[in-house]
C-alpha cells in the first residue's frame, strides 16, 4: 500500500474540519475525492502535503510512519500538491513559479547562482509535455486561467513524484483545457503515480477516477470503486440524501 | 531555420524594448538625465566638478538606506525606523570611539546595534505577526531616544585615537570619487546580485508577490523576513557610520525624517508598497532624482521651502505613472 491514513483528524479551534478518516491508497490509481464545500477535502490533502499537521492519527508511506512538518518534507517523499487557489506568485515568471523553493543553480559551493537558462528550458519542456502554450519567461500576472493551471501542474512534474494531489484543478478553466488536465491525470496514473483528484465536476471524476471517496462534514461517508457506483448515488452521498458508511 | 532564428531574436528584442518602455525606473532615469542636462545649461554652477562631487556624495546616504528599504518594500513591508537607527548607530560609533576604543571596535558595536534592532523588528513582524508599520514606528521612537541616552543628548565630535581614520573613511575620495559613492556602488551591486541571482532574492520577491503561496510552497518566509529587516537596519547603520565620518560630528537629530526620503526614493525608483516589485538600481535612481531636485532648487534660487513640494510631487507622479500603466494593461 502506497499511502495509508489511519484515524486522521484535524480541528481548527472548535471547527472539526476532518474527523477520524482512514484511507488506503495504491500506486497507479486515480482517486476522486468528493464532498460539499466545507466537507474537509482541502484540509485532508493539505495534511498529506505537509501544509497542516494532523491533530490526531498517523500516516504511513510505503509501510513507514511519516510525520510531515513542512511542505518541503512532503516533496522529499515524492508528494506533490496543486492547491485550490493555485498558490502562484503573480510577479514572477512561469519558470520561477514552477521551480519555487526548488530552484536550479549552477556554480560551486557558496558561489552558486540561479540557473535561469536551465529553469527556462526545463519549464518549457514541461509545458510542451502538457501541451500548454504557456511560455516559461512570461509573468504569471499576464496569464489566462488555463495557463496558470498549467504552471501549477507543471510544478508537480519537476521531480519524480509518487503522489500528486490535485485540489479542484478543473475549476475555472475551459472545456478544452479540462480535457487536457484529465489526459494529464491519466498519464500520471500510467506512470504508476497515485493521483488524488478533488473535484466538484461529476463527469470528470467518473471519467478518470478508479475510485471515489466521499466526505461529508469532515467524515468519510463512502469509498467505492467507480464501477460499483453511479453519479446519482455519489450526489446523494454528498448531500446526505443517502446515509453513507 | 534562419527565419525562425531571426523571428526569435526579433520577438525577444521587441519584448526587451517593451519591458524597458514599461519600466518606471527607466523613465525616472530619463527624468534625472534631462534635469541634469537642463541644469547644466540653465546654471553655471551645476556642472562644476565641485557640485557634481557634492551631489554624488549627498545621494549616497539616502541611496544606501533605500537599498535596504527596497528589500523590505519588495516583501510588502515598510521600515519607518531607519532614520532613527542611523542616528543610534552613528551615536554608538561616536560614543565608543570617544571612549578611547579603536575604529574597528566602534564599527563592530555600531553594526551589532543595527543587526539587533533589525532582528527585533523582524521577529516581531515575522513571528509574532505585528504590522510592520507599528513595529518600526515604535522603533523610530525607541532608537532615537536610545541615541539621546547614549550621548546624554550632546554633540560628539571627538572620536578618540582613530579620529582621523574615521574622517578619512567618510570624507576621503579615490580618483576624485567620494568614498561614500564607492561604498554605495559596491552595496548596490551586492544588493542587485542578491535579488537577481540568489535564492533568498527570489524568495523576497515571492513573499511580496503572494505571501500565502510562499508559505504553502514551504519557503522559509519568516527567516527571510527577519533577514530583510536586519539588512534594512544594517543599511541604515552603514549609512550612519559613513555619514559620521563625513560630517565629523554626531548630533541626536541626524537622520530625522530621513525615513520619508528613503521610502520616497524606493517608490520613485519603482518599488511598489503593495510588494513584489523593486530593484537595487531603482533605489539609486530614485535617490538621485530626489537629490537632483534638492540641489537644483538651491542653484535656481528657488526658496528651500519649496523642496518638500517638489519631492512630494515627484513621488506622486512616479506612482501615478505606474497606476496609468497598470490601468492600461488591465483594459
Ligand atoms: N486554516 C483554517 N482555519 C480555520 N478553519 C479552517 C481552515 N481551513 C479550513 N477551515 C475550515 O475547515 C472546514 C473544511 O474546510 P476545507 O477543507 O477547505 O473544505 P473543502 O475543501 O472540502 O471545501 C471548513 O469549515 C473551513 O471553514
Ligand atoms: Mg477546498
Amino acid at each position: 500500500m502506497l499511502l495509508e491514513l489511519s484515524n486522521i483528524s484535524k480541528h481548527f479551534g472548535a471547527i472539526q474540519a476532518v474527523n477520524d478518516i482512514s484511507l488506503s491508497l495504491e500506486a497507479g490509481q486515480v482517486v476522486g475525492l468528493m464532498g460539499d464545500n466545507g466537507a474537509g477535502k482541502s484540509t485532508l490533502v493539505k495534511m498529506i502535503a505537509g501544509n497542516y499537521r494532523p491533530s490526531h492519527g498517523t500516516m504511513r508511506l510505503n509501510g513507514r510512519d511519516i510525520v510531515l512538518h513542512r511542505p518541503i518534507e512532503a516533496r522529499q517523499f515524492g508528494i506533490e500538491i496543486v492547491h485550490q487557489d493555485l498558490a502562484l506568485c503573480d510577479n514572477l515568471s512561469a519558470a520561477a513559479n514552477v521551480f519555487l523553493g526548488r530552484e536550479l543553480r549552477r556554480g560551486i559551493g557558496p558561489l552558486r547562482v540561479l540557473d535561469y537558462k536551465a529553469m527556462y528550458r526545463r519549464a518549457g519542456e514541461i509545458f510542451k509535455e502538457l501541451r500548454s502554450e504557456t511560455r516559461a519567461r512570461d509573468l504569471v500576472k499576464q496569464m489566462s486561467g488555463g495557463q496558470r493551471q498549467a504552471v501549477a501542474i507543471a510544478r508537480t512534474m519537476i521531480s519524480e513524484a509518487k503522489i500528486v494531489l490535485m485540489d479542484e484543478p478543473t475549476a475555472a478553466i475551459s472545456v478544452r483545457q479540462v480535457a487536457e488536465v484529465l489526459h494529464l491525470i491519466r498519464q500520471l496514473r500510467d506512470r504508476g503515480i497515485l493521483v488524488v483528484l478533488i473535484s466538484h465536476r461529476m463527469p470528470d471524476v467518473f471519467d478518470v477516477a478508479d475510485r471515489v471517496v466521499v466526505m461529508r462534514r469532515g467524515r468519510k461517508v463512502a469509498d467505492k470503486p467507480i464501477a460499483e457506483t453511479s453519479p446519482e448515488e455519489v450526489t446523494g452521498l454528498i448531500t446526505g440524501a443517502i446515509e453513507g458508511g | 531555420m534562419a527565419t525562425t532564428l531571426h523571428q526569435t531574436i526579433e520577438r525577444r528584442q521587441r519584448t526587451l524594448g517593451g519591458t524597458i518602455l514599461a519600466n518606471q525606473t527607466f523613465w525616472v532615469l530619463i527624468a534625472v538625465i534631462l534635469a541634469c542636462i537642463f541644469l547644466s545649461f540653465a546654471t553655471d554652477s551645476f556642472a562644476t566638478a565641485k557640485n557634481l562631487y557634492n551631489i554624488t556624495r549627498n545621494v549616497t546616504f539616502v541611496a544606501i538606506i533605500a537599498l535596504g528599504m527596497t528589500l523590505v518594500i519588495i516583501t510588502g513591508g515598510i521600515d519607518l525606523s531607519v532614520g532613527s537607527v542611523l542616528c543610534l548607530c552613528s551615536m554608538v560609533l561616536a560614543v565608543t570611539m570617544h571612549a578611547g576604543y579603536g575604529i574597528e571596535t566602534g564599527i563592530a558595536a555600531s553594526v551589532a546595534t543595527a543587526l539587533v534592532i533589525g532582528a527585533f523588528n523582524g521577529v516581531l513582524i515575522a513571528y509574532l505577526g505585528f504590522p510592520p508599520f507599528v513595529v518600526t514606528l515604535g522603533m523610530l521612537s525607541v532608537a532615537r531616544s536610545l541615541a539621546m541616552v547614549a550621548s546624554n543628548n550632546t554633540v560628539v565630535f571627538e572620536f578618540g585615537p582613530d579620529h582621523d581614520k574615521l574622517l578619512a573613511l567618510g570624507g576621503g575620495a579615490v580618483f576624485g570619487v567620494a568614498n561614500p559613492v564607492i561604498y554605495m556602488i559596491v552595496l548596490a551591486l551586492l544588493t542587485g546580485f542578491v535579488l537577481r541571482w540568489t535564492r533568498i532574492g527570489r524568495y523576497i520577491y515571492a513573499i511580496g508577490g503572494n505571501e500565502k503561496a510562499a508559505i504553502a510552497t514551504g519557503l522559509p518566509v519568516r527567516p527571510v523576513k527577519v533577514c530583510v529587516y536586519m539588512i534594512s537596519a544594517l543599511s541604515a547603520g552603514v549609512a550612519g557610520i559613513i555619514q559620521t565620518g563625513w560630517l565629523g560630528a554626531v548630533t541626536t537629530n541626524i537622520g530625522a525624517g530621513m525615513e520619508l526620503q528613503v521610502i520616497a526614493a524606493a517608490v520613485i525608483g519603482g518599488g511598489n508598497l503593495a510588494g513584489g516589485v523593486g530593484t537595487a538600481f531603482g533605489a539609486l535612481v530614485g535617490a538621485a532624482l530626489i537629490e537632483v531636485i534638492r540641489n537644483s532648487l538651491g542653484l535656481l534660487g528657488i526658496n528651500a521651502f519649496w523642496q518638500g513640494t517638489f519631492i512630494g510631487s515627484a513621488t506622486i507622479l512616479a506612482v501615478l505613472f505606474d497606476r496609468v500603466r497598470n490601468f492600461r494593461q488591465s483594459e
